[in-house]
């Protein structure tokens, strides 16, 4: 369904304000005009739940590196500006209402293998598997992921490579991973490919975007994983 | 009416094993044929899923959100509790029991509180080999710090996102069962009710939030797992659809809710700045362990708090607090906090912040090891207010954070309509009447992986035979109660919007029901709680249509239980006539300002009926007295 774009002015925006904070100022402005408020996905607000999903004049979650737009404030920008905003751009994310889209693509991938296959109760004392720090640093690293879905909509391919890859590399580095490495991958990248998500040739706008700092290193361990679970 | 805990007998330690050995079971053939709807998917509903499924039940789980991953509990920072006792320093699970007990100011159920503890080093074994990547040693070996209200090191912790890793942990573990095909997964729906069917809950009917479409869903059980309502006071640290609605809805229903006054505002938040503000953002109170609270010993000190020398500084938590200092628990913290800037010693531009300062633990550990520990709530800071905390030291507020009350379940975890079960911070049980730091992930998982999986089947063993399905009346009469309730909110027609009403519940509920209360301003709140709540239902406005994609007619709906629940929330205030945990009341406290507690007369959870709302809210008091064998009860001091 064709969407389109509406022009508002807001008076009332301060510095201090973030940036969703904008948006409901202008909703309410809306509402007391008796027309409809913007409709848009966030819940926290304090940037890890990953629900919000903005493109600010064309970036993913807007200007500021390693923050997700509930997190940006409106310093950021000068009075007088125009600011433009579109839903995350992707076939893979259907849009459901103004900048409100489907990303349960997402969870179908997860679906397809993004865990570690342990039963409630079945799991070894925790300290019986010592695991390297670097190792345990970097897993954390990818697993910091929160699935907004930006590295899609940053891609020109929409590939949801960096959202994939990072949940592999997390679970694939560690011992307790390493059992089910290999149908994990194969799975999750060919859900992925299923869902409709283009593939990655490293442009690595996802990593620039990503407001967790996800290291398209994620997408190499990937690769590689892939090619030794077809191949071996 | 008659409360029954149904607390197995025996010795602390045994009542739980005891408990195992004794209850029903289903057989694996049976379980096939045994459905439970799971509503909410944190912590407690995503692990409570993934154990049922993984049982062999057949679970659908529903959630608000556009993924089960976005539950709240993601936003947990600092950690989760175990008696592991890794650093040797002494713990165990008595200590871990005792501390939590003690912690909650003695109105907690003491065998509940001892299973917590029992089963809290299972969780870090499940979550370990889940692949959540807690912190480490350079042995490879598990890392632990400390929290508030302890003097052991327990808590595990993943950076300062905790609770995303357990979250994704259960997460995954349950979207392991969705991809099996053992639970259907429905995002972006809404409970709004429960329906019973012969006095057992039978089901649920939900809104879809995309179409707006009113369904009926069945099944043997109902599990609510649907956290707490700390929004109830508009600006609150919970995410922006935490909500009430589907507990409230259950209580309406007939399931008690329990201590609803018993709310945690949580000590180390960022202050509010203007009106517009949605939200509080919390800073982890594991930064207490290496950060020192104070104001200037100046009233309205307005210099940079780096002029302010040491000597014209007030460690005020130090100084009352000498064997806890900046450790004491939230309420001691939070309490402190007011009262030094309701005394004029509050800093920024609101006077409304105590200052939190790592240029001590900068100068002793580097610059590097603070950053090591808390470098991504520094930049939390930094992004929100603009200031840089390596530089100078944050600026803190208490904000309410987590609600100890909820609905009254018994040990089974089964509220009082049977076959309705309330799990995590939806229910009452553990934390009484203050909850320790790190305790609601373990709280939320114990429930869901460890307490639930035994204690349901105790109650589906009998429900083998029984035949029910959305066809029955029950089903078309809550569906039909349901639409008339959206069509009502419509037709108001008003001229205020839903954020008017929500803003002004929000400040009564603060300023009366917050961290200090007293008779006369609760008497007063209870009517204005009533007069709001009329004005709301004559003049509120609700934009768009109920066939679509609606967050304000969401928004609208729950803020019309929070204005129900604030009242339930003062009158329960008002009848407990004592200080206890986070609940003070400004008529009783000890010479040196603490909660002054009232064992005599008020050692009871007070579970609430409520049998209509007409106006004002026609409520019973229904008591389970609370019997403490195995501890002593004390006076709760951490100086």
């Amino acid at each position: 369904m064709p969407g389109r774009f509406a022009d508002y002015v807001l008076d009332s925006v301060n510095e201090h304000m973030s940036f969703l904070e904008m948006l409901d100022v202008l909703n309410e402005e809306l509402m007391n005009r008796d027309e409809d408020p913007v409709e848009f996905d966030y819940d926290c607000r304090e940037g890890i739940c990953g629900s919000c999903n903005l493109m600010v004049n064309g970036q993913a979650h807007g200007p500021r590196r390693l923050t997700a737009v509930c997190q940006l404030h409106m310093r950021e920008y000068n009075h007088g500006d125009t600011i433009v905003i579109e839903p995350w751009r992707a076939s893979s994310f259907p849009i459901i209402k103004d900048l409100v889209v489907d990303r349960s693509s997402l969870d179908r991938i997860i679906a397809k293998g993004g865990y570690i296959s342990t039963k409630s109760g079945s799991a070894p004392e925790a300290n019986a598997i010592p695991i390297e720090k670097l190792i345990s640093d970097e897993s954390m690293d990818y697993a910091a992921c929160i699935g907004c879905g930006a590295c899609v909509a940053a891609c020109p391919n929409s590939s949801a490579s960096l959202f994939t890859a990072a949940k592999i590399s997390q679970l694939n580095i560690l011992p307790q991973g390493d059992t089910e490495r290999k149908i994990r991958t194969t799975t999750m990248v060919d859900q992925m490919e299923a869902e409709g998500f283009g593939d990655c040739s490293n442009h690595a706008e996802c990593e620039a975007v990503c407001p967790k700092g996800i290291s398209i290193t994620s997408i190499a361990q990937m690769r590689k994983d892939y090619m030794k679970a077809v191949f071996a | 009416m008659i409360l029954d805990a149904k607390i197995p007998e025996g010795p602390l330690e045994e009542k739980w094993t005891n408990h195992i050995k004794n209850i029903n079971l289903v057989s694996p053939a049976n379980k096939r044929k045994m459905s439970v709807i799971v509503v909410g998917t944190g912590l407690a509903g995503a692990s409570a899923a993934a154990s049922l499924a993984e049982l062999g039940y057949e679970v659908k789980a529903f959630c608000i959100q556009d993924s089960a991953r976005r539950a709240h509990s993601i936003a947990a920072q600092g950690g989760i509790n175990a008696a592991k006792n890794y650093p040797n320093d002494g713990d165990s699970i008595y200590r871990l029991f005792y501390d939590t007990i003690k912690g909650g100011d003695y109105r907690a159920r003491e065998a509940n509180v001892f299973r917590l503890a029992q089963v809290s080093n299972n969780i870090i074994d499940q979550a370990v080999s889940q692949g959540v990547p807690f912190a480490r040693e350079y042995s490879g070996l598990l890392s632990n710090r400390s929290f508030g209200g302890a003097q052991v090191s327990r808590t595990f912790y993943a950076r300062g996102q905790t609770g995303q890793q357990l979250m994704l942990g259960a997460y995954q573990a349950m979207m392991r069962m969705v991809g099996a095909g053992k639970i259907t997964y429905y995002p972006r729906h809404e409970m709004m009710d429960v329906v019973t069917v012969e006095g057992k809950a039978r089901g649920i009917v939900t809104r879809n939030l995309v179409s707006g479409k009113i369904e009926s869903h069945a099944a043997h059980a109902v599990l609510l797992c649907t956290g707490g309502y700390g929004n109830v006071y508009y600006l609150s640290t919970n995410a922006k659809n935490s909500n009430v609605t589907a507990a409230w809805r259950a209580h309406k229903r007939g399931a008690l809710f329990a201590n609803p006054s018993f709310v945690q505002i949580h000590p180390t938040c960022i202050p509010v700045s203007g009106d517009y503000q949605s939200k509080l953002t919390l800073m982890s109170e594991s930064l207490r362990n290496d950060g020192r609270v104070w104001v200037p010993k100046a009233k309205g000190d307005k210099r940079h708090p780096n002029d302010i020398p040491d000597n014209e500084r007030y460690y005020y938590l130090e100084e009352l607090y000498p064997s806890f200092g900046n450790l004491v628990p939230r309420d001691v913290a939070s309490r402190n906090a007011k009262m030094v800037c309701d005394d004029g010693h509050g800093v920024g531009e609101t006077g409304l912040a105590v200052y939190l300062d790592f240029a001590d633990a900068i100068k002793r550990d580097s610059r590097e090891a603070v950053e090591a520990r808390y470098g991504n709530l520094f930049e939390m800071y930094e992004r929100i207010t603009d200031e840089n905390p390596y530089n100078q030291p944050m600026r803190i507020y208490p904000a309410v954070h987590y609600t100890m009350g909820g609905l009254w379940v018994d040990y089974n975890l089964m509220t009082n309509v049977p076959g309705l079960y309330a799990l995590g911070e939806a229910n009452f049980s553990d934390h009484g009447g203050n909850r320790l730091g790190a305790s609601a992930l373990m709280q939320g998982l114990a429930d869901g992986y460890f307490v639930i999986p035994y204690t349901i089947g105790d109650y589906l063993a009998g429900e083998r035979t029984s035949s029910f399905s959305t066809e029955n009346p029950e089903f078309k009469q809550v569906e039909k109660d349901v639409q008339e309730r959206i069509d009502k909110i419509f037709n108001v027609k008003g001229k205020q919007t839903i954020l008017d009403f929500h803003r002004r519940l929000g400040k009564m509920v603060w300023d009366n029901v917050g961290i200090m209360r007293n008779a006369k301003d609760l008497e007063k709140a209870i009517e204005e709680f009533r007069a709001l709540r009329a004005e709301f239902w004559s003049d509120v406005k609700i934009p768009g249509k109920a066939n679509n994609y609606n967050k304000y007619l969401e928004f609208g709906l729950r803020v019309a239980d929070f204005l129900e629940l604030a009242e339930l929330m003062a009158i329960d205030a008002l009848d407990r006539d004592e200080s206890a945990g986070c609940h003070l009341r400004e008529e009783h406290v000890t010479p040196e300002g603490e909660a002054l507690r009232n064992d005599k007369d008020y050692a009871y959870v007070a579970a609430w009926k409520t049998n209509n709302v007409n106006g004002k809210l026609d409520v019973e008091l229904v008591k389970e007295e609370l019997k403490f064998e195995f501890v002593e009860l004390k006076q709760r001091s951490y100086k």
